[in-house]
């Protein structure tokens, strides 16, 4: 019998630890795939956050550098100037990379660092239990938003893919979602395609992929994925924000 | 040549082939030497980076994907440094921090001080770790230690510290560059991509209770190792001397000034100078105790290594403490005074 579907040779024979319906496992599958499919898995480097993802080295079967909170966009600077012929991606949570890793994320981007980051947007903090990050929107509940983010008391949602498209050092940004099958076939493409370019030499590349978070959105994982369409969306509209070579 | 040129020159000789800094001073002509010599080097990287936490996190990538990596500040942005400092010594990377001290706390000023003894000798972030603290005392010393630094750091895997003051950074004095020896890291630690190999991950995050505190003990006996390996001192005029003063660094030079002239009177007095500060002489200071009961520590501080003193000599002898924080560099003369009048108290 022909063998349609199996796991990306890129991951380890290993269960996720992620909660029911979390993006995360979905991501990481398809950074799985697209280093499978480019044959880049000897020499790709990974730096996973802190934050849910931080054990992520437990499940890519591929060398990684655990960075401090926020400071991914540095450690991977440090590794690809290094060593430039090798391919390197952060994998970076909303808190880590839009609030205490604004700086590093930001001026990485300036500089147009030849590195690839996968952004993963769910607009709270998971690990920590569902406090407010940068990307909470306005009136939506959170540990420490107990009346709902206000925008007098607690600042509004960040736009940081929009932010980092108005530099001329970034070259392809595009924000993707993981609720839907045919948005995860978009997501697929991106990722690949900012791996690729990192391959061509073309520079900074960002996706940023909404992320549902079922346990800290207090959804089940169904309702998170509508939550995505119908709410999350309409804060962070999916598409390319910028494409140089487009 | 120039103290914080010095460093610069020595690290590149020695083969470190990334760097990342920020502006600040005293240390300023070290950062811009890199700037401007790292270019001779086919393969280096020069980065001015965003702060000085990026500066540390991009040395941190730089020494698992296997360079020679070094960075550089004064006082205030090595407290910012701290984290990743830590997370260095967590994860057994080699790499060569410089602090060129400043005044403090806070901003403080851009004066010569002594006031980071404690943070670099204790570790300095969070976290059950040590870091290599090496004390020059003269601008060849800058350069000579600065290449032992990287040695130490791919010994060890260990992130050493070079602690000067704007002094040292800033005076110039002749200096001769030894010849390096061939870098000696094992590849198995270097992080370059799985090629057909297995996969490897570097990581300080270790989240049973059990598998930490063996990495802490792992640590541990690191840090014995280096204890026993690694003290490096210089006495001065020890043989005969009644009283020893104890200082390092730029307090030490004042210290060799004032010996001469409180010989000159008569006075016994010599000098135990730790170029390590940690490991720390312990035993030698002990050793001394046997034979001298009359110990002066000096600082340009309020007293931090002086606690190290007491705790070597464990309540033996006398031990006097005199400092000047706060970017006040106390001439040969005012303490020959000092010296004096502790010897006429004895």
């Amino acid at each position: 019998m022909k063998k349609v579907f199996s796991r990306p040779k890129s991951l380890k024979n290993t269960a996720f630890h992620y909660c029911g319906g979390c993006g995360h496992s979905i991501a990481h599958r398809l950074i799985a795939e697209s280093i499978d499919e480019l044959d880049i898995q000897d020499r790709i480097i990974g730096v996973p956050p802190a934050g849910c993802a931080v054990i992520a080295y437990n499940y890519f079967d591929i060398d990684m550098l655990e960075s401090p909170h926020g400071r991914g966009c540095a450690v991977a600077t440090g590794i690809k100037r290094v060593l430039p012929d090798r391919v390197v991606f952060s994998y970076q949570g909303d808190g880590d990379l839009a609030a205490i890793g604004t700086a590093e994320t930001f001026h990485a981007a300036n500089r147009g660092e030849n590195i690839t980051v996968i952004f993963i947007n769910n607009a709270v903090y998971g690990m920590t239990g569902g406090q407010m990050a940068p990307t909470t929107l306005l009136g939506q509940v959170s540990t420490t938003t107990p009346p709902g983010r206000s925008a007098l008391l607690d600042g509004h949602p960040v736009h940081f893919s929009e932010i980092l498209g108005q530099l001329p050092g970034t070259m392809y940004i595009e924000r993707c979602a993981v609720n839907t099958p045919a948005n995860i076939m978009k997501a697929k493409k991106a990722v690949k395609k900012a791996f690729q370019y990192q391959m061509d030499n073309v520079g900074f590349s960002l996706i940023e992929i909404l992320s549902q978070c079922p346990t800290n959105w207090k959804m089940s994982p169904l309702e998170s994925c509508q939550w995505v369409n119908e709410v999350l969306m309409k804060e962070f509209p999916l598409g390319i924000i910028k494409d140089s070579k487009r | 040549m120039q103290g914080n040129r010095v460093i610069g020159e020595a690290a590149i000789r020695a083969g470190c082939r990334f760097y990342a800094g920020y502006p600040i001073t005293p240390q300023n002509e070290l950062t811009e030497y890199m700037a401007d010599n790292m270019r001779r080097t086919k393969d280096g990287t020069f980065i001015q980076a965003e702060s000085e936490i990026a500066a540390i996190n991009m040395v941190l990538g730089a020494a698992a994907a296997g360079a020679r990596a070094m960075t550089s500040s004064s006082s205030p942005g090595i407290s910012l440094k701290q984290e990743g400092i830590s997370s260095l010594a967590a994860d057994e990377l080699p790499a060569v921090i410089v602090n060129i001290m400043r005044g403090g706390p806070g901003l403080g000023n851009i004066l010569p001080s002594q006031g980071d003894y404690f943070q670099a000798t204790r570790g300095g972030g969070h976290g059950d770790y040590r870091t290599i603290v090496l004390a020059p005392a003269s601008v060849q010393e800058l350069a000579d230690l600065t290449m032992d630094a990287f040695d130490l750091a791919d010994r060890y895997r260990n992130p050493v510290l070079i602690l000067a003051d704007g002094m040292m950074g800033q005076m110039s004095e002749p200096v001769e560059f030894s010849e390096p020896a061939p870098r000696q890291y094992p590849e198995c630690y270097v992080l370059n991509g799985r090629g057909k190999g297995k996969s490897k991950f570097i990581r300080g995050l270790i989240l049973d209770a059990i598998r930490m505190e063996e990495h802490n003990w792992k640590l541990y006996r690191k840090y014995q190792v280096i204890t026993q390996k690694e003290v490096r001192f210089e006495t001065f005029w020890t043989d005969d001397a009644e009283i020893l003063i104890v200082a390092y660094g730029t307090a030490a030079r004042i210290a060799k000034g004032a010996i001469k002239r409180s010989r000159e009177m008569g006075i016994p007095v010599g000098l135990i100078r730790p170029i390590t500060l940690w490991p720390f002489p312990m035993e030698v200071i002990r050793s001394f105790a046997e034979r001298v009961d009359n110990f002066l520590v000096f600082e340009m501080n309020t007293g931090q290594m002086v606690e190290d003193v007491q705790l070597a000599l464990g309540g033996i002898g006398k031990v006097q403490f005199y400092g000047r924080p706060g970017g006040v560099i106390p001439t040969p003369a005012e303490l020959a005074k000092v010296i004096a009048h502790h010897a006429r108290k004895k």
